[in-house]
């Protein structure tokens, strides 16, 4: 296990790229470095080295080991690095302080359903065990972050960036794939009539008839299904949605 | 309509009919008691007689409208016109040959434009459609931009046009030095009147995004009320001070008046939508006058309005939001369709008038040309025009998650039409103020026209070469679901990051809508959602095309639903997804809250 201290930049504009490749830089305050320290861990980064989240910033350098490692080389090495402005990450972790009642930097899903507007959304219990990991329970602000990262809004400057590289967790795919686990719990990537189900009698309530629903489910999938197995693949989901502005739906402007 | 036109042949005539109609009648009867008047020649009953004056008001204007729609009809009929120009084109064109056959035959024309008519009769439909038809949730969610826009983008396109001009005209050459500098703000004002019915039409066509179609829509909802305040403001000006010089105090005045009347508009308009939705709660013994109901009290809030001297279009527009929401709820279906094919049809009629007329002055006698003037003008719209669209969305695209590419503000500074609101307001210059007046129309004239042919011709293919991002309208009932979902997604997580956005506000409007609003306005209050509300019209249009083609659509739909595993494909048919789509825009933000 080695603590890590994250060097979290700001969105850097092109014409400054060149500059910050020299020296290494902080830019973050005292208190951002001090929290990060505690709650950033690099052998969770290793876990999930397929998902790179945001990599643009070359000249961010990491402390492991008490050594300055870039991010180009760490991302050669596929470890994930956070991009989120500072300002940011210090309301959100006020914002997750004020939730974690227990006090002990993690949240539970009883801390969620605290909040009053989500326990009347219709999708509440959902949208909360998204932000659990498979079987876990709790939640670190590294997690509770990466699921947020999701709806970070997509700047065109970034479409150009690094094609070849692996996506970005805000990319159009990922978030209609977010959108996709909200239906599809047992995760086997498709959304069958009662998995549907299920989500349209939580949006709609309780005046409308088991009837009246099935057959708004079937034309659903009547309309989306083109392999003919009843169901909604990922691909098909991806496909229907394809006039829809995604990347407006599913993006918080204040997570720029 | 023959109402209005009798109307406005009374007060144009002033009761000039009921002796006509007595003497008319007296002539015809006299002779059969032995010619006692030796003035008549005509002895003996005729069988046939013609009578023009006592029509000629109702007849003609009658005429103008049907030639109008008879155009129209041909426009569209020849299917390859509409995708070249814009509708309004055709109808100056009619306009302009209709006003030359008036001159040619040196006829006397309806005195079918005057203040009072214009702005009492024919001015309030347009605005009242253009308010009712309004989408509200696009709109509010940009709100913030198109207040800022057009207010900001009517100022500045005002002043700048007129201080410019004033800068002109102070050069000697041009010979316009007697055109002082409130008549040039006051002609700046008039001119920025943006009229872009002809470019929503083009962008409906071309189904651009969301967003640039609001911005243009909710400018020219706005502009029009903005630009009559200015007009209005400048003209008690140049009553004012005639003789002394303007003091400052006057100018914040003007600029306090400005607000107070904007505000105040808008403020009359939601009390009277209010009082009108509570009205039409009750009305389900008398369903007729439903409709009348509606319309009064619109005209009712812009004449209230008007007499204070508060923007009456404003207020038009605020009622005619407030009312439909609830209306529609309340209103059987009969008076809904009425409510909506009366306010097209006047609003038709209005615009019809108003556009003939422009064309039936071109050809006449009150124009005056002065080359300097009139390019210079153009040269400013144009100029201004973009440079406060480019000025005013750099500073409001730091604030929207989506913000205006390069595209969509070339395009937003290009459909900047001119209209029948420009023209008008230039008639309607009091000439003892304005001796100069005839300068002003023609100037107007030439804007209307190289805006609306030349600009309104070449925006279409303008709009399909730049390919702007296209709308997201929802075609299919997958759509409606899946972004239902992402909105409950995204209130959910902004819930969780506690963010304070435009959707809280919305959800809290909503919440106190449905809790103390909806229970006074709305008779028998269900939250019905949007996705039922849907599937039952779909339920019974399939049943009506069923009944009416005898296939057996239903049949395997409800067998599909039965089995829940069928074989069967049943493709939606485009008439299907059309109803689905006008269903979905009736029915769409009604979610839920449990």
């Amino acid at each position: 296990m080695v603590s890590l201290g994250c060097f979290l930049l700001p969105p850097a504009p092109s014409s400054n790229y060149k500059k910050q490749m020299r020296g290494p830089r902080c830019c973050l305050s005292a208190f951002c470095c001090k929290l990060l320290e505690s709650h950033w861990n690099v052998t969770v980064f290793k876990l999930f080295s397929s998902h790179p989240l945001f990599p643009f910033f070359e000249a961010v350098y990491l402390r492991i080991n008490n050594k300055l490692v870039p991010i180009s080389e760490l991302r050669r090495r596929n470890i994930l690095v956070v991009t989120v402005s500072h300002s940011q990450i210090t309301r959100l972790y006020s914002r997750f302080t004020s939730l974690d009642k227990g006090e002990n930097g993690t949240l539970s899903r009883e801390d969620f359903q605290r909040i009053p507007e989500l326990a009347i959304n219709p999708l509440g219990d959902r949208i909360i065990n998204a932000f659990f990991p498979e079987g876990e329970d709790q939640v670190n602000f590294r997690g509770f972050m990466r699921t947020l990262a999701h709806f970070r809004p997509i700047e065109d400057n970034e479409k150009s960036k690094d094609q070849n590289g692996p996506e970005p967790l805000n990319s159009r795919s990922n978030k209609l794939h977010f959108a996709f686990r909200l239906y599809d719990l047992d995760k086997d990537d498709k959304i069958s009539r009662d998995e549907l189900l299920q989500v349209l009698r939580m949006m709609v309530g309780v005046n409308i008839s088991d009837e009246q629903l099935g057959s708004i489910a079937d034309r659903t999938i009547q309309e989306a299904d083109q392999d003919g197995d009843s169901a909604i693949s990922f691909a098909e989901f991806v496909k229907v949605l394809e006039k829809v502005d995604v990347e407006q739906k599913m993006s918080i402007r204040f997570l720029h | 309509l023959l109402s209005v036109s009798s109307l406005v042949c009374c007060s144009a005539d002033e009761d000039v009919d009921e002796p006509n109609l007595s003497r008319s009648f007296s002539l015809r009867y006299e002779p059969d008691h032995g010619g006692a008047v030796g003035s008549s020649q005509d002895t003996r009953l005729h069988v046939f007689t013609v009578d023009y004056d006592y029509v000629q008001i109702p007849y003609e204007v009658t005429l103008w409208i049907l030639l109008a729609s008879l155009a129209k009809i041909g426009f569209h009929l020849y299917h390859r016109l509409p995708r070249l120009m814009p509708e309004s084109c055709i109808l100056i064109a009619i306009g302009a040959l209709v006003g030359a056959i008036i001159f040619a035959s040196d006829h006397k024309s309806p005195p079918v434009m005057n203040t009072s008519i214009y702005f009492l009769y024919l001015l309030p439909p347009i605005v009242l459609e253009e308010g009712y038809f309004m989408p509200t949730r696009p709109f509010f969610e940009n709100f913030g931009s198109i207040l800022w826009w057009s207010v900001l983008g009517s100022l500045l396109n005002s002043f700048g046009i007129g201080l410019s001009l004033y800068g002109v005209c102070q050069i000697e050459a041009f010979g316009l030095t007697d055109l002082n500098l409130l008549q040039n703000l006051l002609f700046g004002s008039m001119i920025s009147a943006v009229d872009p019915a002809a470019a929503l039409v083009v962008f409906e066509e071309a189904s651009v995004n969301e967003q640039l179609y609001m911005m243009i829509f909710g400018e020219s909802l706005l502009n029009d009320g903005i630009t009559v305040v200015l007009y209005n403001i400048f003209i008690a000006f140049t009553q004012m001070h005639r003789y002394e010089e303007i003091e400052s105090i006057d100018v914040f005045a003007g600029f306090a008046r400005f607000f107070v009347v904007g505000l105040g508009g808008v403020l009359f308009g939601i009390v009277f939508g209010f009082v009108s939705a509570l009205m039409t709660r009750f009305t389900h013994n008398v369903s007729a006058i439903e409709p009348l109901l509606v319309f009064m009290f619109s005209y009712l809030s812009y004449l209230s309005a008007e007499t204070l001297y508060i923007s009456g279009i404003l207020a038009m527009t605020a009622c005619a939001v407030t009312m439909k929401k609830y209306v529609e709820e309340n209103v059987s279906q009969n008076s809904y369709t009425t409510i909506k094919y009366f306010m097209k049809m006047l609003s038709s009629v209005s615009e019809t008038l108003i556009f003939m007329f422009m064309g039936v002055s071109t050809v006449g006698k009150n124009h005056e040309w002065n080359w300097a003037f009139i390019c210079f003008t153009l040269l400013f719209c144009l100029i201004w025009r973009t440079l406060s669209v480019f000025a005013l969305f750099y500073i409001s695209n730091k604030f929207r998650t989506y913000p205006f590419t390069f595209k969509d503000r070339l395009i937003i500074s290009y459909s900047g039409l001119r209209g029948a609101s420009s023209f008008s307001l230039a008639f309607l210059l009091p000439v003892n103020l304005f001796p100069r007046k005839k300068l002003f129309i023609t100037a107007t004239l030439v804007v209307i026209y190289f805006t609306v042919f030349i600009q309104g011709i070449t925006i279409g293919p303008l709009v399909r070469y730049l390919d702007v991002k296209k709308t997201n309208k929802k075609e299919s009932i997958n759509e409606e679901i899946h972004m239902r979902l992402m909105d409950h997604l995204k209130a959910g997580i902004e819930d969780i990051c506690g963010h304070w956005s435009h959707y809280q506000l919305r959800d809290k409007f909503k919440k106190f809508d449905n809790k103390y609003l909806k229970k006074i306005l709305i008779r028998e209050h269900q939250p019905k959602s949007s996705i039922v509300s849907l599937y039952k019209k779909m339920e019974i249009k399939l049943a009506i095309e069923m009944a009416e083609s005898g296939m057996k659509i239903s049949k395997s739909s409800t067998a599909a639903s039965q089995s829940g595993r069928n074989r069967h494909v049943h493709r939606l048919s485009p008439a299907e997804v059309e109803s689905m789509r006008d269903v979905l825009a009736h029915n769409l933000y009604q979610v839920r809250h449990r």
